[in-house]
């Protein structure tokens, strides 16, 4: 064990934690959380550069991954990092469960609650599935991304990665572009930018744009062009081809010319701006390739810091001794 | 059989009255109100202290499930909740399995009403056949075996000219036509009022243009066919607007709202209880501003009528996800409470308004007896206490269901008996003095 990071195995008594059962979303997190659940990740990332990637802090714990949505990026991101933080893992996607054989999704859980797993990661294609879950499992519930709701651990790694090369977040301008509508990562990163001092812009055509959403605290723009003047920072949503069916947008050479990412429209932004996406990609229809590939995307870094993150929420939440007790 | 209702406060807005008298009931009618004297063999009930003495409520908006749906309610469930609730008759939907489309179906529905039912039953027959929104069901024969109105409701008539027609077609019977008043293509697959909330919860939105849209349209196809429309559930403030706007040009239309759209907004949605599936109805909880227009709506007569939706679902069917939970809630025995609580306590009406909200207008506007304390009327009769408290215990429901969001709210304000035909079919042992309320031989 390198003896110059924190020790993230030996749990010391009083070590930080969450103190809540579940990660269902960023609304219900304080900015301290937050900054708690970043500064873990700065260590964890740490794991991830050695040799043998693998601490035990949650030996003994077993993680149960349950997509009941198609989902490649974030499952072997959550896997990776349980397994990098040695619990015991499963994965149940939802063509294998019994949700096809007509069983409630109350009564798949309380299943494989019987088993006495400590968390659940779970993607769901229903908006407030994770509350639902958290409020009838004894087990923790992680939000991997609830319909159009919340995608807490992509705003984190998108902080994580913000703040890991800018250095801070309070008063960074981030533009988000795309379908703002169906986007639950729009959702907790506007949730989490405005709780840490950052300025969020928020732009899509205005058929993709939700109701009330000035609200939220993000400013509300159709011009790409204003939304990403002086931006430090330009994140992507993906378009997609069924949006163009429903008739938000005539065509996707159309969105692509109005508020595609291009290098001339990159060049509005900051020198030192960073190009985010969550992944995946349609490249020629929000993003430009030369943009996807070029000096300022840190997209793979999103990834990358997706491990870290996801370590550090698993550990927070079902990591160290107290829980135990507390258990 | 004569009974005397002695000393409590009457209200009754069909004869002006706001006064404390005594109600005679002889044979199931009203025999006369005023100072009364109890001749021999006159059952005399003394009313309660603070009680009031009121026509029998009529809640013109109810799905009481039979056919079909009896794991969710029954016609004997469905009307034991509405007595405890302090109505004496409800107008139940025919969204049953099968529709109620044809006189046969009516019947059957009489019948069983006959034999199970606590309060009367007043069927509404469908508009369409099955409910499609393609072609008219038999209305004269629905008419004919005793539905006092057809709606397709838990969805609109989609089409223009069939409601067009349906309007046309009932002028020659006197029958409203119900309309669940929601344009399906703006509604789509939402589950939850357009706005902020439903933005930051990332629930599909039914826009309030969904519901205005269509009252427009209704109001407009009644004016031009001097036909009779009446608007299920009204929600939003556009709406209400296009009914008053109706109103004032002499357009038939009348409307309905529901205690939960006068007392919660969609802000419950995220709060207590984020997503709960108990707050998810059609028409959606809207914002504060519907809110406040409901309430003047229903201050200044543009409202007419208090209905509850009553829309029993097992508890199975509400826990799950919020997008696959059928809309609706129940509400027969807590209209009252919430409308004394939140309408009459805050002084947004006062008694004889409510009395016509939820008792009058309804029968007016459904063409059926009662509705009236004017002798010669069905001795229907309920009796509300307004200051006594009231806890909404779910657990005590005579539902067969227990989908409310209003479990454990106090409330001021009470349902004290409910009397039909001259007989109680409840008594609420709650309110002080309302067990003498009670039949004879129950006292005895």
């Amino acid at each position: 064990m390198n003896p110059e990071t924190p020790d993230i195995a030996a749990q010391p008594a009083g070590a930080p934690r969450l103190r809540r059962k579940d990660l269902v979303g960023i609304a219900e997190l304080s900015s301290e959380e937050i900054t708690l659940i970043l500064d873990t990740a700065v260590a964890m990332k740490e794991v991830s550069s050695r040799a043998i990637k693998k601490v035990p802090a949650l030996r003994g714990k077993t993680v149960v991954n349950l997509f009941f949505e198609p989902s490649t990026r974030t499952r072997t991101s959550f896997e990776i990092a349980e397994k990098r933080l040695s619990a015991d893992t499963l994965n149940i996607a939802a063509s294998t469960s019994s949700v096809v054989k007509g069983e409630t999704l109350a009564d798949t859980v309380a299943n494989i609650e019987a088993m006495a797993p400590d968390l659940l990661v779970v993607r769901h294609s229903s908006s407030g599935t994770c509350h639902f879950l958290s409020r009838i499992c004894r087990a923790g519930v992680i939000n991997a991304g609830d319909g159009m709701h919340e995608h807490p651990t992509q705003a984190l790694l998108d902080a994580f990665t913000m703040r890991e090369r800018k250095g801070r977040l309070a008063g960074l301008k981030v533009a988000i572009v795309g379908d703002l509508l169906h986007s639950r990562v729009v959702r907790s990163n506007v949730q989490l930018l405005t709780k840490m001092g950052a300025e969020v812009w928020v732009c899509g055509p205005p058929t993709l744009v939700p109701a009330g959403f000035d609200r939220t605290g993000a400013r509300v723009t159709y011009s790409v062009e204003e939304a990403v003047r002086d931006a430090d920072v330009v994140m992507m949503l993906r378009i997609q081809l069924e949006r163009m069916l429903g008739g938000f947008f005539p065509s996707l050479r159309e969105y692509f010319e109005v508020f595609g990412m291009t290098v001339e429209r990159v060049a509005l932004a900051r020198p030192d701006v960073l190009i985010m996406h969550p992944g995946p990609m349609n490249r020629g229809v929000e993003i430009a390739s030369d943009v996807a590939d070029g000096p300022y995307s840190v997209i793979l870094d999103q990834v990358s810091n997706g491990v870290a993150v996801r370590m550090a929420v698993l550990y927070l939440l079902a990591g160290g001794a107290e829980h135990e007790t507390a258990a | 059989m004569k009974r005397l209702l002695r000393g409590g406060r009457v209200v009754d807005p069909t004869q002006g009255l706001d006064a404390v008298a005594d109600v005679l009931i002889e044979d199931g009618r009203i025999a006369g109100v005023g100072p009364m004297r109890a001749g021999a063999g006159v059952e005399v009930v003394e009313v309660p202290a603070g009680c009031v003495v009121c026509p029998g409520f009529i809640d013109m908006h109810v799905h009481l499930r039979e056919p079909g749906q009896e794991h969710k309610e029954t016609i004997a469930t469905g009307t034991a909740a509405a007595a405890a609730g302090g109505f004496t008759a409800v107008a139940c939907m025919p969204n049953t399995e099968p529709a109620n489309d044809c006189a046969s179906l009516t019947e059957a529905i009489l019948k069983a009403a006959a034999a199970t039912a606590h309060v009367r039953v007043y069927p509404i027959g469908a508009v369409t056949k099955g409910m499609k929104g393609e072609q008219l069901a038999e209305i004269a024969d629905l008419k004919a075996a005793g539905c006092v109105a057809v709606s397709d409701d838990g969805r609109p008539v989609p089409s223009a000219i069939i409601m067009r027609r349906a309007l046309e077609y009932t002028l020659m019977l006197g029958l409203p036509v119900i309309d669940h008043c929601e344009e399906p293509t703006l509604k789509g697959e939402g589950t939850a009022h357009e706005g902020y909330m439903a933005s930051v919860l990332g629930l599909r939105g039914i826009p309030a243009a969904a519901e205005s849209i269509m009252v427009e349209r209704d109001v407009a196809l009644a004016e031009m066919t001097g036909g009779r429309v009446h608007i299920a559930h009204l929600s939003t403030r556009q709406a209400l607007r296009s009914v008053r706007a109706g109103r004032e040009r002499g357009v038939r239309v009348t409307c309905e709202v529901t205690p939960h759209h006068f007392t919660l907004t969609d802000a419950r949605l995220a709060d207590p209880i984020p997503y709960d599936t108990n707050l998810k109805m059609n028409p959606p909880l809207r914002e504060a501003a519907d809110v406040d227009a409901l309430l003047d709506g229903l201050r200044d007569g543009t409202v007419d009528a208090i209905a509850t939706d009553h829309a029993p679902h097992q508890p199975d069917e509400k826990f799950v996800e919020f997008d696959r939970a059928p809309f609706g809630i129940i509400g027969l025995e807590t209209a009252v409470p919430l409308a004394l609580d939140r309408l009459v306590r805050p002084g947004v009406i006062a008694l004889p308004r409510l009395v016509e909200l939820m008792s009058s207008n309804p029968a007016r506007i459904l063409g059926v007896a009662g509705g009236s304390l004017k002798a010669g009327s069905p001795a229907d009769v309920t009796i509300i206490a307004p200051e006594a408290a009231f806890t909404v215990d779910l657990a005590r429901s005579r539902s067969k269901s227990r989908n409310s969001p209003f479990d454990g709210w106090r409330l001021a304000g009470a349902v004290a008996a409910t009397i039909v035909a001259g007989r109680t079919v409840y008594v609420n042992a709650e309110v002080d003095g309302a067990a003498g309320l009670g039949p004879a031989a129950a006292r005895a």
